[in-house]
């Protein structure tokens, strides 16, 4: 006999399909952020299922901070190529030499990263932007809507939120307001690489583990690369590592781990002690509120 | 492998010990990650609390501690090798009616806290009538704090006594009773050796056995076109589908089918997702649905069977629980309204009466309703909408009202009467 019970994989999936198709019939001039990270690329992949066989219907725009990993950015090319998707690149190194925005003394572009997002938004006359945003993430998120609500300025106002019922989400809005929309909010970790396996999705291989050359500081390892050489007085040594999150190049740090394969990987993950960003995250380590004033902002 | 979804609402407030309650479940599940635990021993510790804080993992935006405002639900998950869980967690206070109402809409189970030593109050009762106005079919009362009570069967069987007189009231399918220690643990993951009497299960291994799947409509087909996809590719010139999500019913290939509003029928030709083609779909999974015949079918459209068709209505009959804090609802006022995948405009035509929440009184004399009240109202709607009871159909049967100049979501709707019989 027929259970008609979907499992939570085939839920979470079927409710972010029903999000995107949402958007599009809904709002003017959708467009999705894409990092070139792994939930990026799994809300790219759910996008590609809920107008098959049309193509994806909306751009998707990525912001360039000019510390990419190279794996990253030819991953991200191969997806464009893949699903025939017009890409936008907003760049911040651009955004710099404009005077727009200024790097942070530690180099980190993470911040001023906002701006830039904004501008390009603008510019586009994009009214909703797709975040991969999961609500398991940290604090600042366990509160964020499905839509939510930006105004004029792109800032999220917390006590400026729309209660959210059932499936019936609101994405009305006035000229220059906009709504983020988070098709991954009740995705976990774990849900995403088991997704990625299930689906046998393409990712940076920087996720697998393999032998790299990297270098210890302040108890995280960053591999030794153009971003992040070798201090004077540190040793490098080379050890199988994997990238559990993927930000910019000079401040994502590597996990060691043997997990080379995706069932590997969703093996550990399952196992694992220390949340993703608490593990690989070297700017979220500045303070607790840090995501918090970040989302304030506008970065998502 | 394949485990399955089960989403509940906790109501309480902080004094009730539901936020220790999450903490518990999240804790001993083993979901908290060890750089989590840490920072909340540290803040437990510089606090000079005795004991790790487990409501701590809960706290909420520095927003909210620095104004000493909740704002508003906050979403938690953990796993267990049976289930994957969504926490709905409500807050207390002032919203709270706003808050556990948004929570309640997509919950599976409610879990109601009452503490040992206070019995069942007002605060209980309320959150009861809320999660019956919204359909919960489960309720489990987590009755805490049992362990400053001396773990006494007696205190435990009174309140439930006293719950079941009032929950005779409402219209409840399914009421669970279990004595807990939140603080410390007993019966929230382990069975507690302080309780020998209490013969039913821990609370996580009832959320694990719960079984919600009977919960959903499988029988009335309601299928709400959410999208029509028409690639512009060469290879697809002529493919036509009507994307959306089932809300009930199972639908199968050469099913007959009726579109409304145009009533014309047709034969269900594929029922497709990117996967490849499917031989049933049913709640709640985002299919694409094609047709044997062309017929004009737009988004805000329904597929239904013909002999089995919601109601087609420009007058509804309604619950409201009002949510704005700017205005109030009040008649002749007009609202965009939401309904499935259809936006129409609507206009206030009558408040019949405000409930009270905490006596459920009805209050015939009302003139508006106020942010976090709930009412039943008339509404008299530009075009027709497509509905079913929302007791029946919680997918057909609800709805959202839009103030049309601020654009911010202020009423949820239930079609139909109260489900209880005061």
């Amino acid at each position: 006999m027929r259970t008609h019970v979907l499992s939570q994989l085939r839920s979470l999936e079927a409710e972010s399909i029903h999000i995107f198709r949402e958007v599009v019939a809904e709002m003017q001039r959708p467009c999705l952020l894409f990092s070139g990270g792994k939930d990026s690329i799994v809300m790219l992949h759910l996008a590609s299922k809920a107008f098959a066989p049309a193509r994806i219907p909306f751009p998707i725009m990525h912001v360039d901070t000019g510390l990419n990993f190279p794996e990253v950015l030819a991953c991200r090319d191969r997806w464009v190529d893949r699903l025939g998707v017009q890409l936008v690149v907003a760049s911040v190194q651009d955004a710099i030499d404009r005077g727009l925005v200024r790097p942070e003394p530690n180099g980190s572009r993470n911040r001023i990263q906002t701006p830039v997002l904004l501008e390009a938004a603008e510019k586009n006359g994009f009214d909703a932007l797709f975040g991969g945003g999961r609500r398991d993430e940290e604090k600042a998120r366990a509160k964020e809507r499905v839509f939510s609500f930006r105004d004029e300025f792109g800032q999220w106002d917390p006590k400026n939120q729309r209660p959210e019922l059932w499936s019936l989400y609101n994405g009305r809005v006035h000229q220059g307001e906009s709504i983020r929309v988070f098709p991954l909010s009740n995705w976990t970790e774990l849900d995403i690489w088991s997704y990625l396996e299930a689906e046998e999705i393409e990712i940076p291989e920087l996720y697998l583990a393999a032998e790299r050359e990297v270098v210890e500081r302040g108890g995280m390892l960053y591999a030794v690369n153009e971003f992040t050489p070798v201090r004077d007085g540190e040793t490098a040594e080379v050890r199988s590592v994997r990238y559990r999150t993927i930000g910019d190049a000079n401040l994502t740090a590597a996990v060691e781990s043997t997990a080379s394969t995706l069932p590997q990987i969703v093996e550990e993950i399952a196992a694992v002690r220390l949340t993703e960003r608490g593990a690989t995250r070297g700017d979220d380590k500045v303070s607790e509120a840090a995501m918090e004033d970040r989302k304030r902002e506008g970065y998502f | 492998m394949a485990t399955d979804l089960l989403r509940f609402a906790t109501a309480g407030s902080v004094d009730d010990g539901k936020s220790t309650l999450i903490g518990r479940l999240l804790f001993d599940s083993k979901t908290i990650f060890a750089d989590q635990l840490e920072s909340v021993e540290k803040v437990s510790k510089d606090r000079g609390n005795d004991y790790t804080d487990l409501a701590l993992l809960t706290d909420g935006l520095r927003a909210e501690r620095e104004q000493g405002i909740t704002i508003d639900v906050a979403y938690r998950y953990f796993a267990t090798p049976k289930r994957k869980f969504i926490i709905a967690d409500t807050p207390g206070h002032i919203q709270y009616t706003r808050n556990m109402v948004t929570g309640a809409s997509t919950a599976d189970v409610a879990l109601i806290l009452v503490d040992a030593r206070k019995g069942v109050i007002e605060q209980s009762r309320r959150h009861t009538f809320l999660a019956t106005l919204l359909g919960v079919p489960h309720i489990v009362v987590c009755v805490n704090k049992m362990d400053l009570v001396d773990y006494n069967e007696a205190v435990f069987e009174k309140i439930r006594q006293d719950f079941t007189d009032f929950a005779a009231r409402l219209r409840i399918k399914d009421l669970t009773f279990i004595p807990l220690s939140a603080l410390k643990g007993d019966n929230v993951v382990d069975r507690s050796g302080n309780m020998p009497w209490f013969d039913g299960s821990p609370l996580l291994s009832h959320l694990e056995r719960l079984h919600v799947a009977s919960d959903r409509n499988l029988v009335d087909v309601r299928f709400p076109v959410q999208y029509v996809i028409r690639p512009h590719q060469h290879e697809h010139i002529d493919y036509r589908g009507y994307a959306g999500t089932v809300a009930s019913g199972v639908m199968k290939p050469g099913d007959r089918v009726v579109a409304l509003p145009s009533g014309l029928e047709t034969t269900i030709a594929s029922i497709e997702t990117a996967d490849g083609p499917v031989d049933e779909a049913f709640p709640p999974m985002a299919v694409t649905v094609r047709l044997t015949d062309e017929i004009d079918i737009s988004r805000g459209d329904m597929i239904a069977r013909p002999n089995n068709t919601p109601a087609a209505v420009q007058d509804l009959d309604a619950q409201v629980c009002w949510m704005d804090e700017t205005a109030s609802l009040v008649p002749g006022k007009k609202y965009a309204i939401k309904h499935t995948t259809r936006w129409a405009r609507a206009v206030v035509k009558q408040i019949n009466y405000r409930v009270d929440v905490n006596t459920l009184h009805r209050d015939e004399e009302a003139t508006e309703l106020g942010l976090n009240e709930i009412g039943r109202i008339q509404l008299r709607i530009t075009q027709p909408l497509f509905v079913d009871p929302y007791q029946q159909n919680p997918q057909t049967g609800s709805f959202i009202l839009v103030d049309e100049s601020t654009n911010r979501t202020v009423a949820a709707g239930m079609i139909g009467g109260l489900p209880h019989t005061v």
